[in-house]
């Protein structure tokens, strides 16, 4: 269907903690969304790949085991190297503040933390993506 | 900061977390419970008022705070503080490559080494671990599941190292694999190799390993992953239970085994409902145990277990406030008659612990058990009507998810299916949605907001933990006898690719030959395959 904003939900790296990513999947899908969920376990290139395949609008990633500074940078830049750096890259986890600035000065659009409502993050969505 | 008493919202629900509704009062029409029938003496079938006929009175519960990061070296440190600060027992937490079986060195591994936990690549990492921890001394708790095997025997072999033989080796190893398919997805291989593994391990430490706890069948990640408190409650006791049936399916007797099998539970916020889900988790396990699987001895039908606080409930907002959830939390387990308790450090929804966290989060379960008297008396609760009510109720909800599950074939089928994973992912959504509705009310999250929350100081793992211990992990390999290498590992596959014989000898024997933890992952890998689920949401 046209007109849908198009979401790949990404668990990169070795953490299995995927209740966020399936609460984000779903509430995003209930507000009208399309979402492609790539299960867990994911290397960047799988991700990028996924998203670029799905023509995504947006990729959330969702990461709760620390090691995002390595797995975030490195999905960024794959997708400049591909030339889908138009596509918005949202963050979710636990992430220090120190961190958030870094990743956002490197690209990201925005990090969602622990307690952020699902209503925050559709709303940015929908704010960003043109439709 | 708004200080004034507010009326409660019309909306706001009168149901426990779990949704299981409560009635304004209870009296004794609604609660029907025969003391000697459903509750018993403490120590006394079905123990629904304690495991123990003293409880807290002979001796509390062990103090067991889960820790680990960076390298092995920086773990045996925290060890240590931990026990010279009254700490009773050591609890192992193992980094995301351990968990899932690749050495540091793997691709995989990387920016993942030494983050959530120790990282552990050989018998090498295992010996600085424990290093001036006299093994028979302490009791050692580690949570690690489909590597549990090799984890093992790299723990006895540290043992035999320090003169300590495997029969006097006292602790428990997590090993549940059925929760791992369920609710937190560290899982490697299928099922049914994972489950022979586990099996293996039962026979193994009923044979040779008399004090050691093979499997600690574990309700906590269940509940983290959004389950509600019967979910958690009948979910663990059906892995339990599948469990035995393996091990029966051996030829194992039950009473050789089932004692010394041990559960895991969290301790959710919804202070009644917790309780009466511990209550109605030892009805149940021992009702079954003696019925069912024919246990003789009574210790089979005890049903003994450890408890973590619910890292779920804990809050990024207004942290500090983390320590007083922790604190219900911890109260709810030791009314319920936990074994062992861990208490969450106020700043995990930000990071791993500070040393500081840690402290107030022991000091926590020092204040309940020596400053406010509810040691006291065995199960204080006993008799309430609204806590027999919830156990009863806890009860009747799990024996129908018992039904289901069999209906679908038993565990290994219904996850297969997807059936827990759905139930976990339509109960954490419906929960968030009540939240975000302020149907449930989160304080600092959706009310009592602070505007410019403070910084908190944050334990930092240093980038360069990760180059050191694969350095470490390569000058091992570059140092081994090669040859002892590639034959433990032959014998480990060829023994993996044959049902019938236990692996657990093996194992130990390449533990000795110092082959990696991720090189025995691979060996099985290779025979067995790996697990992908299809996921649900």
């Amino acid at each position: 269907m046209a007109g849908k904003i198009r979401v790949v939900i990404a668990k990169p790296g070795l953490d299995g903690h995927d209740r966020g990513a399936k609460i984000i999947a779903r509430a995003l899908r209930d507000a009208g969304m399309e979402v492609i969920y790539t299960g867990l376990h994911q290397t960047p290139e799988q991700i990028v790949e996924t998203a670029i395949q799905e023509d995504a609008d947006a990729v959330g990633i969702s990461i709760l085991s620390g090691a995002h500074m390595t797995l975030v940078p490195r999905i960024l830049d794959l997708l400049r190297s591909q030339g889908a750096e138009d596509l918005l890259v949202l963050v979710g986890g636990t992430i220090p503040q120190d961190d958030v600035t870094e990743l956002k000065k490197q690209g990201v659009a925005e990090v969602f933390t622990p307690g952020a409502p699902t209503s925050e993050i559709v709303e940015f969505l929908q704010g960003r993506v043109p439709v | 900061m708004a200080t004034t008493e507010e009326p409660r919202a019309p909306e706001t629900l009168f149901s426990t977390i779990s949704g299981v509704e409560n009635e304004p009062l209870y009296t004794p029409e609604q609660v029907s419970v025969d003391h000697d029938r459903d509750l018993g003496l403490p120590g006394e079938f079905p123990f629904t008022r304690g495991v123990y006929p003293s409880m807290y009175r002979g001796r509390l519960w062990t103090m067991r705070q889960f820790a680990g990061f960076g390298t092995a070296a920086e773990t045996n440190e925290r060890f240590r503080y931990l026990l010279e600060h009254g700490q009773t027992g050591l609890s192992t937490a193992f980094d995301m490559p351990t968990l899932m079986g690749y050495d540091s060195d793997h691709p995989r591994s990387e920016g993942e080494v030494g983050r959530e936990g120790v990282a552990i690549d050989s018998l090498q990492d295992m010996e600085t671990l424990f290093a001036g921890i006299p093994l028979g001394e302490v009791s050692t708790s580690m949570t690690i599941n489909s590597p549990a095997a090799i984890l093992l025997a790299f723990y006895l072999c540290v043992g035999e190292e320090q003169g300590v033989a495997r029969e006097r080796l006292r602790g428990t190893i997590q090993t549940d694999i059925l929760k791992e398919y369920i609710a937190q997805k560290e899982y490697i291989f299928p099922p049914e190799p994972s489950m022979r593994l586990v099996t293996d391990m039962v026979e193994f430490c009923s044979l040779e390993m008399p004090l050691w706890h093979p499997i600690s069948i574990s309700g906590y990640h269940i509940r983290e992953a959004g389950s509600t408190a019967a979910q958690e409650l009948a979910f663990t006791l059906a892995d339990g239970f599948t469990y035995v049936e393996w091990a029966l399916e051996r030829g194992l007797d039950v009473d050789d085994f089932a004692p010394r099998l041990s559960f895991f539970f969290n301790a959710h916020l919804d202070f009644f409902e917790e309780i009466a889900k511990y209550r109605a988790a030892r009805r149940i396990w021992a009702t079954l145990m003696r019925d069912k699987y024919g246990a003789k001895n009574p210790k089979s039908w005890l049903m003994r277990f450890h408890t973590q606080t619910a890292g779920v409930s804990l809050t990024a907002q207004q942290p500090e406030v983390n320590i007083v959830r922790t604190a219900i939390e911890a109260l709810a387990a030791v009314l319920g008659g936990t074994q062992s308790l861990h208490t969450n450090s106020y700043d995990e929804a930000l990071a791993l612990p500070t040393e500081d966290a840690v402290r107030i989060a022991l000091r926590t379960q020092q204040v309940i058990a020596h400053e406010t008297g509810v040691v006291n008396t065995i199960d204080p609760l006993g008799g309430s009507y609204y806590v027999e009510h919830l156990t009863n109720e806890l009860e009747r909800q799990a024996y129908e998810y018992f039904d289901r599950i069999a209906r679908l074939g038993g565990v290994v089928a219904a996850i297969k299916e997807n059936f827990f994973q759905r139930e976990l992912a339509d109960a954490s959504f419906t929960y968030q949605a009540e939240v975000e509705a302020e149907q449930r009310v989160v304080v600092g999250v959706n009310r009592y907001k602070l505007k410019g929350e403070p910084e908190l100081e944050l334990l930092k793992i240093d980038p360069a933990l990760e180059a050191q211990q694969i350095d470490r992990v390569q000058a091992l390999r570059a140092r081994r006898d090669s040859a002892a290498v590639e034959q433990a590992l032959a014998r480990l596959k060829d023994d993996a690719a044959h049902d019938g014989r236990n692996l657990m000898g093996p194992i130990i024997d390449a533990s000795r030959a110092y082959v990696t933890m991720g090189e025995m992952c691979d060996a099985f890998r290779e025979v067995w395959g790996t697990w992908r689920e299809t996921p649900v949401f």
